[in-house]
């Protein structure tokens, strides 16, 4: 038999041990071997599965005595078998460590493929070269293949516990019945498939407010990326004019919304337009204009133009500060040679200035969409939805998908249908993104 | 006669959106000076001017608390992130290895995702590692979470930089940290400074993670503290909040002034990545 068959035949059986036995390299193959305790170490111990060789209990049961990858899995599975909120099973706990054990199992699985194939190499590389590389040279000469990895390692275990552990845990939660009804402790879940999705679009009062706030969001996006896309370019088109005296002045103050946090704004305007105490209204009413209170954040149709308006105001400086940087950096003879001809003002803009700005901001626009898109703050801070629309489904006039989602999440513990909007929403997002970022260069060059 | 006209109409146009801009401004800010501690009761140009509402908020609130708080979690958060960010899009943009081009499309895929509908998880992985305690976790989520986007970015930016600095560099003699530390940190200041600034703010505006992660008068950070005055219905505590906003927004608009080239430049990095 080859040493490469040999070698990797026995690290099939025991990790490293190819490369231990057959290769010479004793470190790395020791490196191996101590995976593989680790990896049977962390079962035994976590679990009862020494006691129970031993004799001291039977019969074996996988919930009460499983170790860290059985139980892990069985939990996934199951997703509890006992329910009660003592000595019942936690399913949302057990959902998450199974996610977890299975993420911890896939890197072992990767660990031992990789010891098989190093075991391969190293048996090839002795069967046809003749001589034998030491660990330290093998171990030196992975250093540098694998100074990426090693670099990397923290920060994606971060990533994958914070950022994707979650996300996946939300997937998830879409073909189970985690809602009010079923809440851990107390209740089991269950994996449901794909009832909730065919709930969401069967269903008519789930159909109905979905298409409604569906709507709204896309006409809301649109609204809120247009209007301050064209008001900033307006504004900065005007302060670029030679008519202007003061323009550092006018820029200063128009850049304010930029600079002051969202939030803050927010709940500024919040108060500014209360319809009960707020002083826009009280004003109003001073200056005879109307009769009673306008309630700004509380009529379906007025609450809705409000909010685009008053994301008109924190969102205009934004665009006006970029298409001014674009606006300085035209080439000057272009309007020269423009005013020689005879241009109006308004055909120099439409033929040399509007074309230029867009396309330099066209991808930002993109991402301003899909920011809007999922613009939580703009909508929640101000009406928090509302009017609340008895004919929906526990959403108001002003909800768009992702404060609907978190008002399901949050405040009525739907939590299953709202992983089923989260799905549909970042399928949306992610289409629209990828496709605006692979017109870019940078997606050719990865 | 033509040119004049539309050099009134310019400026009064300017003129009144400058006004538009400025009045919820100056309404805000004399509010915190107003006598009086109602929503109904503040106007424009209050009768009287008063400092109480400042003394008010530093009395009896735990404004101090939570202002420590916050921009503990915002110094620690902007450290953080800029360094995990910085190596990680380092790495990315100057080694190739195997599942470089599938992590980064990975990445890309999970920066479009909006994280807080992933606070369902978050919220159980907290209490079960018991990190529901102690403000300064929330940078764990806060840097983990600005990873994906900002490496792209960065990445976008290191590609920017001539290789041949490096290789210099490595000619001399210079191992690989060493590079990092001496050529690539140096040659990416305009990038760092969007990310640690970016970074810097997000602690100021979140509301919804520490609100929903931490409960009690110790754990809250300035958003969770400021909107807890204004949620009842009456507003009864409006002044003070307005004091309590005023004192928060001056630093951050004159942070943001500052670094507004910066802040310019990578928003418009970001749109196009690099």
């Amino acid at each position: 038999m080859t040493k490469r068959k040999s070698s990797a035949l026995v690290s099939v059986f025991i990790w490293g041990g190819g490369q231990f036995f057959l290769c010479r390299q004793k470190l790395k193959g020791l490196f191996f071997f101590l995976m593989q305790v680790l990896f049977i170490g962390i079962e035994l111990l976590s679990g009862y599965w020494l006691e129970y060789f031993s004799g001291l209990f039977s019969p074996f049961s996988i919930r009460l005595h499983g170790g860290f990858f059985t139980k892990g899995l069985w939990g996934f599975i199951t997703l509890g078998e006992q329910a009660g909120a003592k000595g019942g099973d936690h399913s949302t706990m057990l959902m998450i460590r199974g996610i977890i054990s299975i993420l911890v199992l896939l890197t072992f699985i990767f660990i031992y493929i990789w010891n098989i194939r190093d075991a391969f190499k190293a048996g090839k590389w002795i069967d046809e070269e003749g001589v034998y590389i030491s660990s330290k040279e093998s171990i030196k000469k992975t250093y540098e293949k694998s100074f990426p990895y090693i670099i990397l390692i923290p920060i994606i275990i971060l990533l994958v516990f914070v950022v994707f552990m979650p996300i996946i845990f939300s997937f998830l939660t879409a073909f189970t019945n985690y809602n009010k009804n079923h809440l851990p402790p107390a209740g089991l879940v269950d994996w449901v498939g794909f009832k909730n999705f065919t709930k969401l679009f069967q269903v008519p009062i789930w159909s109905n407010t979905f298409f409604s706030v569906f709507l709204w969001t896309i006409i809301w996006a649109v609204c809120a990326t247009l209007s301050t896309y064209f008001i900033g370019m307006f504004q900065a088109v005007l302060l670029n004019s030679k008519y202007v005296k003061f323009k550092s002045l006018y820029r200063s103050i128009m850049i304010l919304p930029w600079a002051i946090p969202q939030l803050i704004s927010l709940l500024v305007f919040k108060n500014l337009l209360n319809g009960q105490f707020g002083p826009l209204g009280q004003l109003l009413i001073d200056l005879g204009l109307t009769k009673e209170r306008i309630p700004f954040l509380t009529d379906p149709l007025l609450a809705k133009i409000t909010v685009i308006l008053v994301n008109l105001w924190m969102g205009f400086p934004m665009f006006m500060i970029m298409i001014q940087g674009i606006l300085s950096n035209i080439d000057k003879g272009l309007y020269e040679a423009a005013e020689m001809d005879g241009a109006s003002s308004f055909q120099v803009f439409r033929k040399i200035t509007f074309p230029l700005v867009f396309k330099a901001t066209g991808p930002l626009l993109v991402m301003n969409l899909a920011g809007n898109f999922n613009g939580f703050g703009a909508i929640y801070f101000l009406t928090e939805g509302g009017p609340v629309n008895p004919k929906y489904q526990l959403a108001g006039d002003t909800d768009i998908l992702i404060s609907w989602i978190y008002k399901l999440t949050l405040d009525h513990q739907i939590y299953d249908m709202a992983a089923v909007m989260c799905i549909i929403l970042f399928i949306i997002i992610g289409g629209v993104s990828f496709w605006n970022f692979k017109r870019t260069n940078a997606f050719k060059e990865v | 006669m033509k040119k004049r006209l539309k050099a009134i109409l310019i400026n009064l146009e300017l003129m009144v959106t400058s006004l538009i801009v400025i009045i919820p401004v100056i309404w805000i800010v004399m509010s915190s000076f107003n006598n009086g501690t109602g929503l109904a009761t503040s106007s424009l140009i209050p009768k009287k001017l008063t400092l109480d509402n400042y003394r008010r908020l530093f009395q009896e609130t735990n404004y101090v608390t939570w202002f420590k708080n916050t921009i503990s979690i915002a110094v620690v958060n902007a450290f953080v992130s800029v360094i995990l960010i910085l190596i990680t899009a380092w790495v990315v943009s100057r080694f190739k290895f195997k599942g470089r081009k599938t992590g980064l499309m990975a990445m890309l895929i999970l920066s479009m995702f909006p994280s807080f509908l992933s606070m369902t998880a978050i919220y159980t992985l907290f209490i079960t590692l018991g990190l529901n305690k102690t403000p300064l976790s929330l940078v764990l989520v806060y840097a983990a979470g600005a990873i994906p986007y900002n490496v792209w970015l960065v990445k976008g930016y290191l590609d920017g930089v001539p290789i041949s600095l490096d290789e210099a560099a490595y000619i001399d003699g210079s191992s690989k940290i060493n590079t990092f530390l001496k050529i690539i940190i140096p040659m990416s200041k305009p990038i760092i400074v969007y990310c640690a600034v970016s970074q810097f703010m997000m602690p100021w505006m979140d509301y919804i993670l520490p609100n929903l992660l931490f409960t009690g008068e110790s754990t809250k950070t300035l958003a969770v503290g400021l909107y807890s005055m204004i949620s009842g219905k009456e507003n009864s505590h409006f002044t003070t909040f307005a004091a309590g906003t005023v004192l928060i927004a001056i630093p951050i608009t004159i942070l943001y002034l500052i670094f507004q080239k910066y802040l310019v430049e990578g928003i418009s990095a970001g749109a196009n990545k690099g």
